[in-house]
């Protein structure tokens, strides 16, 4: 007869998502229980209304819970060079106290995940991003001086955002962010240990992102709580972050691209250059993952998709429809859409296969289908390729950062 | 005398498919079948404990949608029902389970290695790309290679557009999945035993290999490509048992105007001319038909039923040659309540599924050893389900079926025939091996029916037992099943075809096989397959 062994971890199966660190205060505020599944824990599409939510980040301050985003701890000697090799940015330009928004392929130079690099010191990172990737880390960190660690779990993140998001931080008691520009990090300290504050976000505002050990996490909402409610800080959901962000023109996998590693369709995984994150790629880097079959892709003429943000004609939004051209030859896709409220304008992000977007980008039409009391209002609508971000807020760069 | 359109040999699932769409197609269909039930491998029965078993198949995934809807085998009674998860217990006291939930699941292999788990988001993305490049290939007739007919090039050039689409990536990638060992292909994803010996099971299950013969890999598809309701992998019961899925073939069979007559063992094809014009019974009955086709495999068909003088030499070669070795036996037992296991948390939903005591590879390829030798397994793997959880139709309440599939058990003990006494030492090796992670558990055993490679040659007629009318290995698939040149469903006799899992596709519960052969049965009829619609699209 074999003993059995009980282990502490068994019982994941009572409730496979598990919470967050913030989620005591965020279930006391949720008046919407409209929780969803966010990489394995529970996130809120809305906290009480999407539309007040989204008019917090616009106007005053609003907290959005990013602890389920995962987090990789890179540290050592050789975590920089290993780094280099990982994404496509030069990380050696990347000086200590600074944040990189970057991304990575595989060897096919088919993008894995976009995410956001902070360097709090020269020989620590941390990699943030939507999806996971450990193996993936793991195998490129062999033979490099460094280790890597899954801090998903261990550290709670808040993504403040807003107008008011500084001076909010200010009454809170968090000194001397006036410096503090856009992509710098500062540790500033909290209950006997410390807060990482960046000055990024996902909103195209003004804001920061705050991470905190998981035991901390409570104690940094009640102070930000006591501190911003004078101020109309609100907390929010993922729908209003999503209007957000589709006004600041960020892409977000699984929606806008589908990452390479996932999927099951060889032809859907695209390259930088094909999802507008061409930029990103340095291609004075010797070496890094992918960089080969960019070159080559390169070398052979253009991209073969295109990915644009878009102005469509009239206010439907154009979530999931099909671009043409010349209202006849399908030419893409609309991945996100919206009527955008701070711009007044509908606007929308698209994949379009080459030629459309890159040799022809004229005599665009998406064709609308919009459910309206059981009845479809078939629309054929003008499609302008426009610049991103749609939204431009000088308050989101300028520093020290004021109210308006 | 009167003379049928199409006489069936064998009522197993891929004979009734066929003879279903036959029937359907306007033709006048005889089923025989040797037993006093349809259903072949495909059955279940009470052996005298009050107990319902799936006999032989227990879990059906494979099974065509397409061909439950054609023939409307839900009206007819078939329902199959999906259930969740699986477990390994470990040999020290632990246990790794497997969740329907991606969350659940995630974790419980972060229990062994964080990396593992992430690992296996890949590894299911690249076994689900094979899958979705094979599964248009299984309702359809393999092209014949070295025939010049317009059709088979036409196949042909499918396929190899299907190969174009392959990026160079993916092409490298299919090149050594098709080759592999299971064993090497999961070694490039993962680091925890455990975890591979569970999945490695998919690789050997009814395969005279073991883990670590090159081959394996591919194996592994046939237990992944079927679907329950379109969730792909998926795997479910047929509630009643698994001969709820020849039940309603049988029930639509008859719907249609078809007879079946069971306890009527075929003898020998009868030929003229040197074509096919009937059975002979062994009771000496002569059944005549314009064309015969036989449900057995192809070795009991070819090597048993015809005149070897009826046949080409290089063929007879062929079907001698094909591999089909017996790896397998089946205890069935009923319980007289649901069994504990210790090791797992109250209310775990992972005893639902598939259960198992194999916790490495080692342990596998080991236990493939003794059958090298001609013994059963010391330390077998099962592949245990007790199905009465979710299916109150097949024992009396709080009894319970467990469905015991048993790996390795050779067709002969170290070269002579089984005895009894063999049969009750392999019974004894299983539930032993049972008895260690679950205490008290022969005190609950009210019967069992124990089943060697003997025992399932003697009643479903499967050559040397082997569950799948010959190995699912590459070289035995696709215009090579079973013989090339042969693959069609026709033999060297005309008139005389060929419908069962010996044939393109494959073993499983699928009835790929049988409608294919009917669609080529009526080709040569120059019928149409009126109520036979295209199979679903690979999206
Ligand atoms: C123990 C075991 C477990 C299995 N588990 C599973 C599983 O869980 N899931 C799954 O999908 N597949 C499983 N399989 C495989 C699957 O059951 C078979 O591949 C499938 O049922 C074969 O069907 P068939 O119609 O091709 O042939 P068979 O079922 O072999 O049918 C042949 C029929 O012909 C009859 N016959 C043979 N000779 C004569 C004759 N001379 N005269 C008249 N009749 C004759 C036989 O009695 C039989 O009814 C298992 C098989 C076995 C043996």
């Amino acid at each position: 007869m074999i003993a059995p062994r009980r282990h502490p971890a068994q019982d994941h199966f009572r409730q496979p998502l598990t919470e967050t660190p913030f989620h005591p205060r965020l279930a006391a505020l949720c008046e919407t229980e409209s929780w969803y599944n966010w990489a394995g824990q529970k996130a809120l599409h809305s906290v009480y209304d999407e539309e007040l939510e989204y008019f917090a980040i616009r106007s005053t301050a609003a907290v959005f819970d990013i602890s389920p985003m995962i987090k990789y701890r890179i540290r050592g000697p050789g975590a920089e060079a290993m780094l280099n090799r990982l994404t496509l940015r030069d990380v050696r330009k990347l000086a200590p106290g600074r944040v990189q928004y970057t991304a990575w392929c595989d060897d096919a130079g088919e993008v894995l995940d976009d995410g956001t690099l902070f360097r709090p010191g020269p020989q620590e990172f941390r990699l943030c991003s939507q999806g996971r990737h450990l193996p993936w880390i793991l195998d490129t960190a062999e033979g490099f001086d460094c280790t890597v660690e899954d801090e998903s779990t261990a550290i709670a993140g808040l993504a403040l955002q807003g107008p008011a998001s500084f001076a909010v931080l200010q009454a809170a008691g968090f000194s001397g962010l006036e410096t503090l520009k856009t992509f710098n990090i500062r540790d500033l300290p909290h209950e006997g240990g410390q807060v990482t504050i960046s000055r990024t976000g996902f909103t195209g505002d003004l804001g920061y992102e705050l991470f905190c050990p998981a035991e901390a996490a409570l104690s940094l909402w009640d102070r930000l709580w006591s501190a911003g409610a004078p101020l109309g800080l609100k907390p929010i959901g993922y729908n209003a972050l999503d209007r957000a962000r589709i006004e600041a023109g960020f892409i977000v996998p699984g929606t806008d691209f589908i990452a390479t590693d996932l999927a099951l369709r060889a032809d859907r995984a695209r390259l930088p250059d094909e999802i507008g994150l061409d930029w990103l790629v340095d291609p004075a880097k010797t070496q890094f993952n992918g960089r080969r079959a960019i070159m080559a892709a390169r070398a052979k003429g253009g991209p073969r998709h295109v990915l644009v943000g878009l102005e469509v004609e009239d206010n439907t939004p154009a979530v999931g429809a099909i671009l043409y051209h010349h209202k006849k030859r399908e030419a893409g896709v609309v991945s996100s859409a919206i009527w955008s409220p701070m711009l007044k304008r509908n606007i929308a992000i698209a994949s379009l296969d080459a030629p459309y977007g890159s040799r022809i980008t004229e005599d665009l039409w998406v064709e609308i289908y919009a459910l309206r009391e059981l009845r479809y209002h078939k629309l054929m609508k003008r499609a302008r390729i426009v610049p991103r971000p749609f939204l431009k807020l000088r308050r989101r760069t300028v520093t020290p950062p004021g109210l308006v | 005398m009167k003379r049928h359109d199409v006489v069936l040999i064998g009522g197993g699932h891929n004979g009734l498919v066929a003879a279903c769409y036959l029937q359907r197609a306007g033709l006048d269909v005889l089923v025989l079948e040797k037993n006093a039930w349809v259903g072949g491998a495909a059955t279940s029965r009470d052996t005298g404990t009050g107990v319902t078993f799936s006999n032989c198949s227990y879990v059906c995934s494979l099974f065509r949608p397409e061909i439950m809807r054609d023939l409307e085998l839900p009206r007819h009674g078939l329902q199959v029902i999906a259930y969740e998860g699986g477990v390994v217990f470990t040999e020290d006291g632990d246990y790794l389970a497997a969740y329907r939930d991606h969350d659940a699941h995630r974790r419980e292999i972060a229990r062994f290695s964080p990396r593992d788990a992430e690992a296996y988001e890949t590894y299911a993305r690249d076994v689900t790309r094979q899958c979705r490049f094979i599964q248009p290939l299984l309702m359809r007739t393999a092209p014949d290679p070295v025939s010049l007919k317009p059709r088979d090039i036409g196949e042909l050039l499918w396929l190899a557009r299907r190969f174009g689409n392959f990026t160079a990536e993916e092409m490298a990638a299919t090149a050594r999945f098709w080759t592999m060992s299971i064993a090497d292909f999961l070694d490039e994803y993962f680091e925890t035993e455990v975890l591979k010996a569970y999945l490695a099971i998919s690789g050997i299950i009814g395969t005279a290999l073991g883990p670590m013969s090159p081959g394996t890999a591919y194996v592994l598809l046939h237990h992944y490509m079927g679907e329950v309701d379109g969730s792909v992998g998926a795997w479910g019961y047929a509630r009643g048992g698994m001969g709820a899925v020849t039940q309603a073939l049988a029930s639509s069979f008859r719907a249609s105007g078809g007879t079946i007559r069971t306890d009527a063992a075929v003898e020998k094809v009868l030929t003229r001319g040197g074509r096919a014009t009937g059975v002979v019974l062994d009771s000496g009955e002569e059944v005549a038909a314009r064309r015969v086709v036989s449900n057995a495999d192809v070795k009991r068909t070819f090597l048993k039923l015809v005149e070897p003088a009826d046949l080409p030499e290089p063929f007879l070669h062929r079907v001698r040659q094909f591999k089909m070795r017996g790896s397998s036996g089946k205890l069935n037992i009923a319980l007289d309540g649901m069994p504990e296991f210790p090791a797992l948390p109250e209310g775990c939903r992972c005893t639902m599924g598939d259960m198992h005591f194999s916790d490495s590879i080692e342990r596998l390829e080991r236990g493939y050893d003794d059958w090298k030798a001609g013994r059963w397994s010391a330390d077998p793997f099962l592949d245990m389900m007790i199905p009465t959880q979710l299916d109150p139709t097949m024992a009396p309440p709080g009894q319970h079926f467990m469905s015991c599939f048993v790996q390795y058990c050779p067709p002969k003990v170290e070269g002579r025939d089984w005895t009894d006494a063999d049969r009750d030492a392999f019974a004894e090796t299983v539930v032993s091996q049972i008895a260690d992670y679950s205490p008290g558990f022969r005190d609950r055993i009210i019967g069992m029916e124990v089943r060697t490679p003997r025992e399932l040659e003697a009643e479903v007629g499967l050559t040397e037992g082997n569950i799948f009318q010959g190995e699912l290995t590459f070289d035995q698939l696709l215009f090579n099943r079973p013989v090339p040149g042969y693959a069609q469903y026709r033999s060297p006799i005309p008139g005389l075809y060929i419908c069962g899992s010996s044939t393109h596709p494959g073993g499983g519960v699928m009835g790929a096989p049988g409608r294919n052969a009917a669609r080529e049965i009526l080709r040569d009829m120059r019928l149409s397959p009126k109520e036979m619609r295209p199979a679903h699209d690979v999206l």
